[in-house]
């Protein structure tokens, strides 16, 4: 499946119900993702936040409205594994990281090399696929941990590696749930910046609850509200919003 | 012992010992067991090349459980199964090449003529010929192996519950061995087998030479599983153990890897299974029960899972144990054997390999520490 993005944009949400025993998760929630884009969204719990991620990732089937990954790839029709192999890669709240593994060793596994059983069993790396390694090695800062076990990285550095997981595959598109959650100040601020660094390679959806974080990286808010977009724009004009304020702010 | 020390190499010199122990096995056996006359000091005598050699093979059934446990988190409880698969096929041929020497003077085998059969069940067709038999050693386990792991993975039954369905297969084919009409000599299984090959058994250069066999098997063994372990491959069963889903996120099918290495593991049994039962002159379903089965695991687990080579200390030490202590003390061996578990999940967690050599639990990076160059990781 080929990807077109260039006529359009990376992702396309509109009017996605989910209903759960008669409660609405996600009511005619409508959103869309510019290629290169980084985009926060906030909302109280229960706004929708997690089930938005689940339909776009196939975990969750929407039971009216569309989801689109670039022109062609309908995402309501297609396997949790179609998806990921296409091209969107999903953090989760928890890290989950291969915690036997080095970091290095955690990269290798998910690069996109062979993935047969023969193909890894014979498996040498190409001096690119090295490089490709250390780039990321590079971006999430890891590059002096490469030799360490996983179990023995800080928290906030194995969310780094989650994400490093994710970047090794070249992802179009980047969901992270929560990146910050856990981390100390110093870790928030660079996961600031490891973030702000992503944008324009890939396009970056960011759900978080740390409104400091949010500001910091923010360039559009989305603010979800009972399923449903209540609010989108730069975040002054978002924190403006009387609606807004209403719902979430000012709690 | 701390996670970080797992990289450091220490594999060289368990290769060594592995290497000097196997010279040991295949030119001191031999030398002392046929050349040095009986009553001299020096002498083996055949009961101790016989029990070592069937030690030796619980040693491989020991070392394919930890391929799958210790790397890839599978505990099967059901591998005393394909061991006996690998048995019942070499047994099949050695019954048929009793000929007509066998209580009735008749080709069948012995329990077929008691049953009053008057030919070969078609299954046994083509069993009088070695290579066939060797093929079946092979291919009754692996497929079973096949066709189990495939749905059983597929349906993602994990963990204990997959432990447990193994063991309710071992038993079904227990119970299955056990009916005379199934055509495997019932609750007897085979016994009184002449020769092999045309080699008398009763021959100590017949059993040398199966020992000889044996214990090469069990290097091939080791060998081609710290192949696998070492590899990629390796890397992704112990990513599978630790954490499916995110590898299934990363594009990987793991359910495949599970059914190759569930399958690799059964046929290493089976193998075990065919040398064991020329050695040991007889095959019958008390290897299915679920005991024995359960007494695999204890095994890998005493050794050290995830070492290769503790699993094999532990067959070694746990088997030598109960050889010895049936004999001088044959009520003691059940609370001895409880005892040194005991002893072992205590003071050892990680096994008696944690004794020898730190155990290589993950797989142990290779890479030098300057990103800048491309460091050498192809040996």
């Amino acid at each position: 499946m080929k990807l077109d993005t260039a006529a359009g944009p990376v992702l396309y949400l509109d009017g996605v119900t989910v209903a759960f025993d008669g409660f609405r998760a996600l009511n005619g929630l409508s959103f869309v993702v510019e290629p290169g884009e980084l985009r926060c969204v906030i909302g109280p719990n229960g706004a929708g936040k997690t089930t938005m991620m689940d339909v776009i990732t196939g975990k969750t089937r929407p039971d009216t409205g569309e989801a689109f990954f670039g022109q062609a790839n309908d995402l309501t029709r297609m396997s949790e594994t179609e998806i990921a192999t296409l091209g969107i890669g999903r953090k989760f709240q928890k890290p989950t990281v291969f915690r036997n593994h080095t970091v290095w060793q955690n990269l290798e596994l998910a690069l996109d090399a062979g993935k047969g059983i023969f193909p890894t069993l014979t498996a040498r790396l190409t001096s690119e696929q090295e490089g490709r390694i250390d780039t990321v090695l590079g971006v999430i800062g890891l590059r002096e941990e490469a030799n360490r076990t996983a179990d023995l990285l800080s928290h906030g550095q194995k969310q780094w590696l989650e994400i490093g997981i994710l970047l090794v595959q070249d992802p179009k598109l980047l969901l992270l749930d929560e990146p910050v959650a856990g981390m100390t100040d110093y870790e928030t601020a660079r996961t600031a910046e490891l973030v702000q660094s992503l944008a324009g390679k890939h396009s970056v959806v960011v759900v978080e609850h740390d409104m400091q974080f949010v500001a910091s990286i923010a360039r559009t808010v989305t603010v979800l509200h009972e399923g449903k977009v209540i609010a989108e724009g730069p975040m002054d004009r978002v924190r403006a919003d009387d609606r807004v304020v209403e719902v979430y702010l000012g709690r | 012992m701390t996670l970080s020390q797992r990289n450091r190499p220490r594999l060289p010199l368990a290769v060594a010992i592995t290497l000097a122990a196997y010279l040991l096995l295949v030119v001191a056996f031999p030398v002392c067991n046929l050349l040095v006359p009986a009553g001299k000091g020096l002498h083996l005598s055949d009961y101790a090349v016989g029990l070592v050699g069937k030690i030796l093979c619980y040693a491989m059934v020991a070392v394919a459980l930890d391929l799958i446990w210790g790397f890839g988190g599978i505990l099967s409880l059901g591998h005393g199964l394909f061991f006996a698969l690998g048995g019942y096929a070499m047994g099949m041929y050695l019954m048929r090449s009793i000929g007509r020497e066998g209580v009735y003077g008749s080709v069948l085998p012995d329990f077929m003529v008691f049953l009053d059969w008057k030919e070969l069940p078609w299954y046994w067709r083509g069993t009088e010929h070695f290579l066939w038999a060797l093929a079946l050693v092979v291919l009754a386990p692996g497929l079973l192996a096949f066709v189990f792991g495939f749905f059983a993975f597929r349906s993602r039954i994990k963990g204990v519950y997959f432990a447990i369905i193994t063991q309710a297969l071992t038993y079904a084919f227990m119970l299955l061995f056990f009916r005379n009409a199934t055509g495997f000599g019932g609750n007897n299984g085979f016994t009184d087998f002449k020769r092999i090959l045309g080699f008398p058994l009763a021959d100590p250069r017949t059993k040398m030479v199966l020992f000889v066999l044996t214990a090469t098997a069990l290097l091939a063994e080791l060998a081609l599983c710290r192949f696998i372990v070492e590899s990629k491959l390796g890397r992704v069963l112990t990513a599978i153990r630790d954490e499916e889903s995110r590898l299934r996120f990363c594009g990987y099918e793991t359910t495949r890897y599970k059914v190759f290495v569930f399958t690799l593991s059964a046929v290493l049994c089976g193998i075990a299974g065919a040398l064991y039962v020329p050695q040991v002159g007889i095959i019958n379903p008390s290897e299915m029960s679920a005991a024995s089965s359960i007494e695999i695991a204890i095994w890998v687990a005493a050794g050290g899972r995830g070492t290769l080579l503790g699993p094999l200390l532990g067959a070694v030490a746990v088997n030598g144990a109960k050889s010895f202590l049936t004999v001088a003390f044959p009520d003691a061996w059940l609370y001895a054997l409880g005892l040194m578990f005991i002893l072992i999940t205590r003071y050892l967690p990680r096994g008696l390999a944690s004794l020898l050599l730190r155990a290589p639990r993950a797989p142990r990076a290779r890479i030098a520490h300057s990103p800048a160059v491309a460091p050498e990781r192809s040996a």
